[in-house]
């Protein structure tokens, strides 16, 4: 109330014409700070672009796109992609093979099946599992899953693999695949599940074939958002995965995600403007590339499918 | 005849409601496996972590500078660069959310530029975070010249939050309602004044909310880092706007990729301050929504 009253003398004590210059000098201001992110991404693009440039005219784009070796670390130096392209797809098609089933199972029972205490006590305890630091998961890779969990069940299992890099990534991005598919159940009109309540349907075959089906788009999307994302995840492979640009499918294995190229050459420090260095830009645009096109029909699959109400 | 095949159709429809029956106990109680391995893993990290970790914890982790011996080996230099840098990162990125989520919803209407925008938004949270690590390397390291700095550092985290605390800042916004802002636009307020009176108290602690959300973000973040900062062996607290730094995770990340046990137990237990802070973070983002919806509900 004081508030109030205080602002209705603020407001009389000043000429109109002030008081436009002032709306119109915030408008200014604020349109400025909204244009940042437009700037970042003009940024992003560019610095990615220009030094990939001059490492595109060291190696050959065909090279860079179809080459199976990648030893840009030794004295001898290949740039093919595919074996760290390779490992990346590997262990995000892991990740997303955890977190769909989990992210929609629990989608399902937070969004159709728990009241709406557990639910407020439930849905934060999932979104946690995205806010821990990477490093933290890449940490019980390292020293617990792999050592004591799944060499358990496979013996010869590297202390580097890309099964345990894939599993902790798959369940960091369990929470998206599970808030977004939450989300999009959540969107399905009361209506429809009355409708077949009145049909004689029982409530898991509401769900099972009234509720997903209505919300397959969301669910979609979350799939290949969190598929996106797995993509960058950093830490974990650095950690987890091992630093050997490897093609292989044994997921037994180290091998080397792109992100972690990108970490191995931060940690050893090239100096600016070798080819090394060059790398990075190229790979970290490739990377980019990848993940925006994913974004991008993720985006679009959700407005394509959506069913209007 | 008659009679078998009545009876045969009665016990496959009592067969068929029956397995409905166990199908209506079945499906909740796998849906709910979805939510249980969540927790079972966090419970399960959180267990290997503490029982790791906690008989390292010392005042010297938190007060002495990383040492070749574990055993004397603290994160002061870590602290204070995550500080430094985290701190410098929520004063640039806030206030530009706070600004970039009244102009969007305020001030630009549903004109086209402003949809250009949150598309670009949504693009700029789509960027993997290493991505930014590496982009901050060329632009602001060398391209600005700014050095392996605490305030590179910072403006890439600055901007990988952005976007994350802006989308934040626009939902508190849309939770003012209507009715005031037509109210104070029918007495003759301006758009600013209409921000000002009107929304940003209503919204603000929400916006808050975000800001610490994007705040506890960016303190887990190495990966950015990592390419900025290269891992650096830091006995010096940051000085300056321009001084090398190191953070949290990457001092973790140092002693995660040493095999010694010693090592390993240090990690563990840097990690359990790191989790500490970030849930004392999360705690008082908790707290502030809470109190900021028994407000709006008060009226």
């Amino acid at each position: 109330m004081a508030e109030q009253q205080r602002s209705v003398i603020l407001l009389g004590s000043k000429s109109i014409h002030r008081r436009n210059l002032i709306n119109r000098v915030a408008q200014s201001t604020f349109l400025l700070a909204s244009l940042v992110s437009t700037v970042a991404l003009i940024v992003i693009f560019f610095t990615l672009t220009t030094e990939s440039v001059s490492f595109f005219t060291h190696v050959s784009v065909i090279e860079f796109l179809t080459g199976t070796k990648w030893t840009a670390l030794f004295a001898e130096k290949h740039f093919g992609i595919l074996p760290l392209l390779n490992a990346t797809l590997i262990t995000s098609a892991i990740a997303v093979a955890v977190a769909t089933p989990t992210g929609l199972a629990a989608a399902i029972y937070l969004s159709e099946y728990a009241g709406k205490r557990a639910r407020g006590l439930l849905k934060p305890v999932v979104e946690t599992l995205s806010g821990i630091p990477t490093v933290v998961y890449g940490y019980f890779a390292l020293y617990f899953v792999t050592p004591q969990l799944l060499r358990g069940l496979i013996p010869d299992l590297g202390i580097h693999n890309a099964l345990a890099v894939g599993l902790m990534i798959g369940v960091l991005v369990m929470p998206i695949v599970a808030s977004l598919s939450d989300d999009a159940m959540r969107a399905v009109p009361e209506d429809l599940r009355m409708a077949a309540y009145s049909l004689g349907a029982r409530k898991y075959q509401v769900v099972l074939r009234v509720v997903v089906p209505a919300a397959l788009s969301g669910i979609t999307a979350s799939v290949i958002l969190a598929f996106a994302r797995a993509m960058g995840e950093t830490m974990i492979a650095a950690i987890a995965g091992g630093f050997r640009p490897v093609l292989s499918f044994d997921v037994k294995e180290a091998m080397q995600t792109m992100p972690s190229f990108i970490a191995q050459v931060a940690t050893g420090d090239a100096p600016h403007g070798t080819i090394e260095y060059q790398s990075l830009f190229a790979v970290g645009l490739f990377l980019l590339l990848i993940t925006a096109a994913l974004n991008f029909i993720g985006v679009r699959v959700v407005r394509r499918w959506t069913i209007k109400y | 005849m008659d009679d078998q095949v009545l009876k045969g159709g009665e016990v496959l429809r009592q067969r068929a409601a029956k397995r409905r029956k166990v199908n209506d106990v079945l499906v909740p109680l796998a849906a709910s496996i979805g939510v249980f391995v969540a927790i079972a893993f966090l419970v399960s990290l959180l267990l290997y972590v503490v029982s790791m970790g906690a008989g390292r914890l010392s005042p010297s982790l938190l007060f002495e500078y990383p040492s070749a011996n574990p055993r004397e080996a603290g994160m002061r230099s870590a602290i204070l660069g995550s500080v430094f840098t985290v701190g410098l990162a929520g004063l640039i990125c806030i206030p530009l959310s706070i600004a970039t989520a009244i102009y969007l919803t305020e001030y630009a209407g549903n004109k086209w530029w402003s949809q250009v925008l949150s598309y670009n938004i949504a693009n700029l949270a789509g960027v993997p975070s290493v991505v930014f690590g590496v982009v901050g390397l060329g632009f602001l390291v060398y391209g600005l010249g700014l050095g392996r700095s605490v305030i590179a550092g910072a403006f890439t985290l600055a901007i990988l939050t952005l976007p994350y605390v802006t989308v934040v800042c626009v939902e508190a916004i849309k939770t003012v309602p209507e009715d005031q802002r037509f109210g104070a636009y029918a007495l003759g307020a301006t758009t600013y004044e209409v921000v000002r009176y009107i929304v940003l108290p209503r919204a603000l602690p929400m916006m808050l909310t975000g800001g610490i959300l994007g705040i506890s973000r960016a303190l887990g973040e190495a990966a950015p880092i990592l390419v900025i900062s290269g891992l650096l062996f830091i006995r010096e607290d940051p000085t300056s706007l321009l001084s090398e730094f190191t953070v949290m995770p990457l001092q973790l990340y140092n002693w995660i990729s040493r095999p010694q046990l010693a090592f390993q137990q240090l990690a563990a237990a840097g990690i359990i301050v790191l989790l500490a802070i970030l849930l004392a973070l999360n705690s008082l983002a908790i707290y502030l929504r809470q109190r900021f919806y028994r407000r709006l509900e008060e009226g």
